[in-house]
């Protein structure tokens, strides 16, 4: 009886979450879908301006996706070799004691609220890049994608490592047996043998990349552009969104129904590399 | 005088502050077998990675003695234990290919090493030496997994006998293999031994009386005797030899 009562518990809890994320996907569609009766689709993917908020108003997703990808890339350009060099670091040169040491920092790193993240490229990174480059603008792509890389460092490093950590020290002794030296063991070996976990905490980086928020609201600026010059402002899909919900866009207009056009599409997005990362941990469990 | 391919001598070696050999003295004799026979844990591993200075990399091991190949201690300072494993091969107990085809398997010493002979031609010739050429030829692109367990063994032969090593160990290469595998690597590991020395492990004393020259027997870190391989199987000199061949013991 008792059993049976916690197991319902449990299970509605579960379905609870379902159910919700169900709930979501369906209020994102239903305005989307209301968002493209006034816009065409066609004027969505492929106008190069967006300004849903002025006169003329113009829907074009282009330069948002575009914020969002410059912002990302930069952040993956500072994230993938970072937090792969220092996954090696850990996983095949430091001594069993500082790993037990870095581990569990990375990992409350990875834990900071991105708004502090966000505070320091705006009080911190910024005025290093506009005294390096004086055109630059207070508020610029750089600045928010190197803080987001920063940001990225620890869970890249920390899935990383877990995957190098995983391939099995035979391995490491037959390259050993063959002469090899430390650094071709970990770079013909050990790198090789743990691609798809690496692969996949890119992935992963770049899927948070995309959906993070604070950092560009706070540093990227929210002018939605065309352009792949980080030393401009620019606007992400995210910061968009957070834009319109903290002003007044009345509930029903067209700006508020912008909103969750871009919602989707940012889902769709993340949602698909989320999948995509997933079936690489899958697919490539290794064998050995 | 027989030539020596290795001279141990007094070599001790220990784990954190726990002394697992203490002290051996031990000849391994060019072009023969010496197999390594003795209870699990009395330190035979331990011994075997002392030769090719596989020892170095297993944390929080400490070694002492001198260990001669080629007249030079491997051990004295400044020596390289990297160009010392290019020259000692080693394959362990269990199947260890890399998670690359069965070419790149055998390719691979020859790439880190800087081979500037013919790859392809080497790997061919280190597959006929491990007798897995007919089997492979046509799949040398696959991946090394698809072997059996038998052939996965005798792929890691090819990939050490691809260096052309003086000096092949092997750590029980045969404890995961089924009989019929394990007789195929034997046979192999007769006729590679006009090629070069071998030192086998093994936990299985039929394997050492049908195939090693001579016998090294380890008892808790000691070597309790040595001989050639027929005379200690029919009159061991130590009463303790005595128990462990006839089974008597661990
Ligand atoms: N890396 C290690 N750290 C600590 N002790 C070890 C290590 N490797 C082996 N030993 C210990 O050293 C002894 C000898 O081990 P080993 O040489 O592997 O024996 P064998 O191969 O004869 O079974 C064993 O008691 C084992 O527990
Ligand atoms: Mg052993």
């Amino acid at each position: 009886m008792r059993e049976k009562f916690i197991q319902i518990l449990l299970a509605s809890a579960a379905s609870a979450s379902v159910i919700i994320m169900i709930g979501i996907v369906f209020s994102l569609l239903g305005e989307t879908a209301g968002f493209f009766k006034e816009v065409t689709i066609k004027e969505f993917l492929t106008e190069t301006r967006w300004t849903p908020l002025f006169t003329p108003a113009h829907y074009g997703i282009l330069p948002l996706v575009c914020g969002t990808a410059l912002v990302t890339l930069i952040a993956v350009m500072v994230a993938a070799p970072v937090g792969l060099a220092s996954a090696l670091y850990l996983s095949e040169y430091a001594p069993d004691s500082l790993r037990r040491v870095v581990k569990p920092v990375l990992e409350i790193l990875a834990g900071i609220p991105s708004i502090v993240y966000g505070y320091f490229a705006l009080t911190f990174v910024t005025p290093i890049i506009r005294s390096v480059f004086p055109e630059a603008n207070v508020f610029n792509a750089l600045s928010a994608g190197i803080v987001m890389g920063i940001m990225l460092i620890p869970m890249v490093s920390s899935l990383s490592e877990d995957a190098m950590m995983s391939v099995p020290n035979s391995l490491r002794e037959a390259a050993y047996a063959l002469g090899a030296t430390k650094l071709e063991v970990s770079c013909k070996v050990v790198l090789p043998a743990a691609t798809s976990g690496i692969v996949a905490s890119f992935i992963l980086a770049i899927s948070r990349a995309i959906g993070e928020t604070m950092i560009v609201a706070l540093a990227a600026g929210s002018t939605p552009k065309l352009t792949f010059n980080p030393l401009e402002s620019i606007q992400t899909m995210t910061a968009f969104i957070v834009q319109v919900l903290l002003g007044d866009a009345p509930f029903g207009s067209i700006e508020y129904k912008s909103v969750y056009a871009v919602a989707s599409v940012l889902f769709a997005m993340t949602l698909s590399l989320n999948i995509v990362g997933t079936l690489i941990v899958r697919r490539y469990r290794e064998v050995y | 005088m027989m030539e020596r391919a290795l001279s141990i001598r007094n070599l001790k070696v220990s784990y954190k502050d726990r002394e697992v050999l203490k002290g051996i003295d031990l000849d391994i004799y060019k072009n023969k077998i010496t197999a390594i026979i003795g209870p699990s844990g009395c330190g035979k591993s331990t011994l075997l990675r002392c030769m090719n200075r596989m020892i170095d990399i297993v944390e929080g091991a400490k070694v002492s003695g001198e260990v001669f190949f080629g007249g030079e201690n491997i051990y004295a300072p400044g020596v390289d234990p990297v160009k010392i494993r290019f020259k000692i091969g080693m394959v362990f107990q269990k199947p260890n290919p890399f998670p690359k085809s069965i070419f790149e398997n055998v390719a691979f010493g020859l790439k880190i090493n800087g081979y500037t002979g013919d790859i392809p031609q080497m790997v061919e010739k280190s597959l006929r030496w491990a007798g897995l050429w007919e089997e492979v030829k046509d799949r040398l692109k696959d991946d090394a997994y698809v072997l059996s367990g038998g052939q996965q063994q005798r792929l890691c032969i090819a990939r050490a006998l691809a260096l052309e090593p003086e000096v092949l160990l092997l750590d029980e290469p045969c404890s995961a293999l089924d009989p019929v595998s394990t007789l195929r690597i034997e046979e192999l590991l007769l006729n590679l031994k006009e090629r070069l020395t071998i030192v086998i492990v093994t936990h299985n004393i039929q394997q050492a009386a049908r195939i090693a020259d001579y016998t090294a027997f380890l008892l808790d870190g000691n070597l309790v005797e040595f001989g050639e391989t027929s005379s200690m199987f029919t009159v061991p000199k130590d009463k303790r030899t005595e128990d462990f061949i006839t089974g008597r013991f661990g």
